[in-house]
């Protein structure tokens, strides 16, 4: 137990723990000490000054922010001196600083206007020339206005110590100082703008986003991210049905402050003018505009009348749609349609896991146990490159907390710089290299085990067994690639289980095996692709899909259903740590529907009985039937994630593990979503290159 | 050099280094960047923080001769601020500029530790007393002619 | 050579080998033949703690600027740390009117050397740096050299003089910055940083050169220490006045017939300094004003001269001794435009860090610039001296009092001269030429 010391601020008596800073201290009991440089979680700089508050017994004013509280500390936040204080740093520092509040994108959301309109003084006696120095572009994603930078370093401080990136830095000095990028005139970094989240005023601006909106022409709808698996809370910020931006605005999310280049800039594949918005059926060889009802019609006699004749169906969904979409595909394939064959492509051996893990409690990890744990083992991932969220997360945990992380991977990684020790391995070998950590991970309290695609199968239960003898608590990731690639594990999006890992009760074909059939007579994509790398064996299946754009799959398609990606539906993911989040409905595309409503008119045209098919009835539904979906309700319409543990019992059949493989994206490539992002794509093509270690 | 730091430390080196290496090549340039950021190990964004720190680093070429006159209080007292115009006025060229044949460039400077033998100026890194402007002009001649 | 003549009234002690004129610094042979590494034989002799204890029986305090008792500070030092520690030595001289350092270094560079040896001996330290500001490349030379002599005869490596004592030095080239005259911005540059200073505490003492315990002391201070292992903490106090011991350096400069570096015993009286040593105010004229420990410390006029020149009765008197410069204004002196040019040093030399001294040196450079051009309104006069004020005591170093201090002072001591500069007009005038304050 710390010390305890009471000091009085304001007039009021706080107790706290000796050292903590006077204005955390003054947080607590609801007084704000105003500040600019200081930043909860980074180091401290006291630069703004903003922050000075009066000490009794100290001649001159102290920063807050640095100040630790001391037994019998009186400190006055709003005496005169104070006051006066904040007046004239603010009038300094708007000495230099444009007014060009008017067209700033900042502008309503600017600490520094939100001061001065607080602590600022009503007029400034400044009279001379400004320093000015001009914008730049450092990147696509990246603009730096000089002028209008305070220097409170919260950017450069960000990329150094929270991302590990160190692409910010500081040159000149006096007026002229300004932050500079990383080589010389342009950034070569994570482009994750957490940058410009953090700048407090309108210096570094988004380029997707500049000179675009003004903060209170829109709605801010959170949801979560529609690229990787780790579920990060995004905030769209919406005009008109448009996402005029995305950021981390609330901060409410698993992923707190931080969010990255996909969360950020990746939503642009949305309005993408190759959004597909009318249904699309093949006439005479050609795929031409349909009406919704037209497409329908044909999809729904087609599916009929195979149906009626025992043909032979392949369905393949997504690990991008919802929970409440995938359900509901593998429902209407099995219950509606009557076939076993359904499939996704599997980025991650979660089954296996599940299967190793039966019997034991709380043995999967969340995204918030990352950064409490001692101890992180990840195996066989470029962490940083493919789950920025979990990347973060163990590197704020080691800057906070002191926590040891191992890697174990085939090349050099990032985190190899704060690990308290990196191995190397052959393909294959890596639950052979454990070995040699056994020693170090049983001396922590606790460790939680990431692991891709590469430990699969038999190693996911070695791995395990290895965990069980460190003799310590440990929790483990099955690390996969996309929004929902969990999910559609647990609603039954495979060809051996049914929803919650129920024994399927005929074992239909495999992907490969659908696409390698010769006689399948519909093939059905929802939100996949697999035709992207592959070759549809049955030259006269009729071939159904629904997607956002007219990939490699719905060019080969019979009639082409255009459906809603994530930002525009309801409903819910699930991440790659097994926890449930909600999507929130923000933009509007003119012509598409949700996949689940298409489903639903289909089942309805087809008139099959497969329950109502909104978002709310169908995640109902789940949560009665699906094992470990009955999750918590008020924890999902908060907006929290609702941990899942869907197996409690060992597995009645083992997973097809050869079908595991990951994508391995990077930073900007997200899959098919990626190729019609521009700015993804455009962070790639930018000089320079994407950032190594 | 890098010796003279502790292990591990040998970023220390830095400012030794550019500032060295300078006086060999005549300025900063990119591949001179390019190899302390290798030999030392450190990140551009290291080096770019300093160059703009400190003044005696300089990317642009100057002149063979940089005349650096002070024009601090010291000198100033006893004629730095004359001296200055007086050379200005002499080579036709202003701050940090180098005159047309590239043999000198001007630079108004800080107090450079010379205060007590004021005016002084420097020249590279010579340093010269109480200049007066005729000394100044036989000075300047001399650099000249000296090329 | 730089060396003024000397005069009868020095007391001379650091620079007690100088020959007038020297043509050559003073070499490791004729160091050694003139007591040379004798006070660092006598400290290798003793403790560590009965080092310290002379030194500060001395009372000899930091000649950098800030006067912080010197044994003190190295008491200070965390010498049980496991962590190396380290002796750095501050010769980054860039206060204006200050130019004692060189002069030292110059002439007699071994002593420099064997004051870091003693101090290394005392917080038991096995590696030095000399700081030398990036203009003194003719003084880093020298020193180099007598860095090697010192190698060389064994005064410096492993083992010294058989005592099995190691010390390696080595000296470290600034490249123009004022501001990493501040110690911890010092430590900054010495690890190839910008010169930001340093969030304090953790003091060098504890967390210094590279995260280790480390001691950093003006030059003058490391050059007075051999002698008073050699004669003793007492007699170089006596030196000096009860509060104040020893010698000091002083350099004069400005309006003065015979400018100079000069050693005197603390406490001697300033304006016998001015009169006697400088020969008094140059071409006849009267005095005006003294700035007397720096352009950071707060001006004295002609009435205000008359007291001891030490630390106390200079700050008694509103100022401060600093380091060691005195600058002499005589009548004619424009002080709007002797502040205007103090605080464009000032303007470039804000690192920036804060915003306080960040805009606050800027903002006063460009309001006296206009008041120097004659484009002066009456309120200006007031705002200066608010401005200071609102810098004073609220920056994150001492920069920003440095450039408040002789602000104030000027303003309210001679507001007479401001407001003979005001304008014509009081309507605002841009400053002539817009030209920015300082060229990148």
């Amino acid at each position: 137990m710390a010390e305890l010391v009471t000091l009085t601020i304001d007039g009021k008596q706080i107790t706290a723990e000796k050292g903590t800073l006077v204005i955390e201290a003054a947080k607590k009991i609801g007084i704000e000490i105003p500040a600019f440089c200081y930043y909860e979680g980074y180091s401290l700089q006291a630069a703004c000054r903003m922050c000075l508050v009066e000490v009794e017994k100290m001649p001159k004013l102290q920063p807050g922010c640095t100040l630790p509280a001391a037994e019998g500390m009186v400190v006055m936040t709003d005496s005169p001196k104070v006051v006066e204080a904040r007046k004239s740093t603010l009038e300094f520092l708007l000495t230099n600083h444009p007014l060009d509040c008017p067209v700033c994108d900042k502008g309503g959301e600017c600490e520094l206007q939100d001061m001065v309109f607080r602590y600022g003084a009503g007029e400034s006696r400044f009279t001379e020339i400004k320093h000015h120095a001009n914008e730049k572009q450092w990147s696509p994603m990246v603009y730096y206005d000089p002028a209008r930078c305070i220097l409170c370093y919260r950017c450069i401080r960000v990329c150094d110590e929270g991302l590990g990136v160190g692409a910010l830095g500081l040159t000149h000095r006096g007026v002229h100082a300004e932050i500079t990028p990383s080589n010389g005139d342009h950034l070569e970094c994570d482009e994750c703008g957490m940058c410009i989240d953090i700048c407090p005023v309108g210096a570094l601006t988004s380029g997707s986003y500049r000179y675009k909106s003004r903060p209170w022409e829109m709605n801010h709808v959170g949801t979560i991210c529609a690229h990787c698996s780790n579920g990060c809370k995004t905030t769209l910020s919406i005009r008109n049905g448009e996402i005029m931006r995305a950021n981390n605005r609330d901060q409410s999310g698993i992923n707190g402050e931080f969010l990255c280049a996909k969360g950020r800039f990746g939503y642009d594949f949305v309005h993408s003018e190759e959004r597909l918005q009318t249904p699309l059926v093949r006439k005479d060889g050609e795929l031409v505009e349909a009406s919704w009802s037209e497409a329908l019609a044909l999809v729904a006699k087609k599916f009929g009348d195979v149906k009626a004749k025992g043909g032979k169906f392949g369905v393949v969904g997504s690990a991008r749609t919802t929970n409440e979409e995938a359900y509901y595909l593998q429902k209407f394939a099995r219950q509606g349609l009557g076939t076993a064959n359904i499939d996704h492509r599997r980025s991650g051996d979660v089954a296996s896991l599940l299967n190793a893990l039966a019997g034991k409690r709380d043995a999967l990890a969340t995204v918030a146990d990352l950064y409490t744990t001692k101890a992180a083992l990840v195996i066989g991932s470029d962490l940083s490159q493919q789950h920025p969220l979990l990347a973060f997360q163990l590197r704020a945990n080691y800057r906070h907390h002191g926590s040891s992380t191992y890697t174990v991977t085939r090349g050099p990684v990032r985190e190899d710089s704060y690990a308290a020790r990196s191995i190397r391995f052959e393909a294959g070998d890596e639950i052979g290299a454990l070995d040699q950590l056994r020693e170090d991970l049983s001396k922590h309290a606790s460790v939680v085990i990431l692991f891709g695609d590469s430990v699969k199968g038999g190693d996911v239960a070695k791995l395990v067994a290895f965990g069980d003898s460190l003799g310590v608590g440990v929790k483990y990731v099955c690390l996969m690639d996309y929004s929902n690639s969990r999910g559609a594990w647990d609603m039954g999006l495979t060809h051996e289980y049914g929803p919650g890992y129920e024994a399927a009760e005929q074992r239909g074909l495999s992907l490969p095996e659908m696409l390698a059939a010769k006689d399948l007579d519909v093939f059905w994509a929802v939100g996949a692709n697999p035709l992207a790398d592959a070759e549809l064996g049955s030259n006269d299946a009729f071939v159904v899909v629904q997607e956002l754009f007219l990939t490699e799959t719905a060019r080969r398609a019979d009639v082409v259903l255009p459906a809603a990606s994530a930002y525009e539906k309801n409903g819910t993911v699930t991440n790659t740590c097994g926890e449930v989040q909600r999507l929130k409905a923000g933009a509007k595309v003119m012509g598409v529907k949700t996949d689940l409503e298409i489903m639903g008119l289909l089942a309805k045209e087809m008139g099959l009985d497969l329950g109502i098919w909104t978002p709310e009835k169908v995640f109902e539904e789940i949560r009665r039937t699906v094992r470990g979906y009955n999750v918590q309700l008020p924890i999902i319409v908060t907006g929290g994630a609702a941990p899942t543990q869907p197996v409690s019992g060992q597995l009645a059949v083992l997973p097809d593990v050869s079908l595991v493989r990951s994508a391995e994206d990077t930073l900007f490539t997200s899959g098919s979503l990626g190729r019609y992002s521009k700015m993804l794509n455009a962070a790639m093509e930018a000089p320079g290159k994407l950032y190594k270690e | 050099m890098i010796g003279n730091y502790p292990t591990g430390r040998q970023k220390g080196a830095l400012i030794p280094m550019l500032l060295y290496a300078q006086d060999e090549i005549g300025q900063i340039t990119e591949e001179l960047i390019d190899e302390v950021s290798k030999r030392l190990s450190v990140n551009r964004v290291e080096i770019e923080e300093v160059l703009g720190y400190y003044t005696m680093l300089h990317r642009e070429k100057r002149g063979k001769h940089h005349v650096q006159i002070c024009t601090n209080v010291s000198c100033m007292l006893r004629g730095g601020e004359e001296l200055w115009e007086h050379a200005c006025g002499k080579l036709g060229i202003g701050n940090k500029q180098t005159t047309a044949d590239g043999s000198v460039s001007l630079e108004e400077v800080e107090c450079i530790g010379a205060c007590s033998w004021a005016p002084a100026i420097l020249v590279n890194y010579d340093f010269h007393f109480n200049v007066t402007p005729e000394s100044l002009d036989a000075l300047i001649e001399g650099l000249r002619t000296k090329q | 050579m730089l060396l003024n003549q000397p005069h009868p009234l020095e007391t001379r002690v650091l620079t007690r080998r100088f020959e007038y004129p020297q043509k050559n610094p003073i070499w490791v042979d004729e160091f050694v033949a003139k007591q040379g590494y004798e006070g660092f034989r006598k400290a290798l002799g003793m403790s560590p703690d009965e080092i310290i204890e002379e030194v500060k029986k001395s009372s000899l305090r930091g000649r950098g600027g800030a006067g912080f008792p010197t044994g003190l500070k190295w008491s200070f030092v965390d010498r049980k740390s496991s962590k190396p520690k380290y002796v750095v030595v501050n010769g980054d001289e860039g206060e204006p009117g200050t130019c004692k350092d060189r002069v030292l270094i110059e002439h007699d560079p071994h002593r420099l050397i064997e004051g870091c040896l003693i101090c290394a001996r005392a917080i038991g330290a096995e590696r030095g740096w000399v700081y030398i500001r990036g203009e003194y490349r003719f003084h880093i030379d020298i020193l180099d050299k007598a860095i090697a002599e010192a190698y060389e005869r064994g005064y410096l490596g492993e083992n010294i003089l058989g005592s099995g004592m190691t010390f390696h030095l080595s000296t470290h080239t600034g490249a123009g910055s004022y501001e990493c005259g501040e110690e911890s911005a010092l430590l900054e540059s010495l690890e190839g940083k910008r010169g930001n200073p340093r969030l304090k505490p953790p003091f060098p003492a504890t967390v210094g050169a590279f995260q280790c315990p480390t001691t950093v002391n003006n030059v003058e201070t490391f050059c007075a220490v051999p002698d008073i292992l050699l004669n003793g903490g007492d007699w170089y106090h006596a030196l000096g006045t009860p509060k104040n011991g020893g010698t000091r350096m002083v350099c004069l400069s400005g309006h003065i017939n015979n400018p100079g570096v000069y050693e005197v015993p603390l406490g001697f009286n300033m304006k016998r300094l001015i009169e006697e040593i400088g020969g008094g105010v140059w071409k006849g004229r009267k005095l005006k004003a003294v700035i007397p420990g720096g352009s950071s410390s707060p001006i004295l006029t002609a009435d205000e001269v008359d007291i001891p020149a030490d630390y106390d009765s200079l700050a008694k008197a509103g100022s401060m001794l600093g380091s060691g410069a005195t600058m002499v204004c005589d009548e004619t002196t424009d002080m709007v435009k002797l502040l205007a040019r103090v605080m464009k040093f000032y303007a470039h030399e804000s690192c920036g860090w804060c915003i306080p001294c960040r805009e606050g040196t800027a903002w006063l450079a460009k309001i006296l610039a206009r008041m120097d051009e004659g484009a002066g309104m009456t309120r200006d006069i007031d705002m200066i001296d608010q401005l200071a004020t609102s810098m004073f005591g609220r920056t994150f170093c001492a920069l920003g009092d440095a450039a408040a201090m002789p602000t104030m002072s000027i303003v309210r001591k001679f507001r007479n001269e401001f407001e003979a500069k005001i304008g014509s007009t009081e309507v605002f005038v841009p400053a002539p030429g817009t030209q920015p304050l300082v060229v990148l």
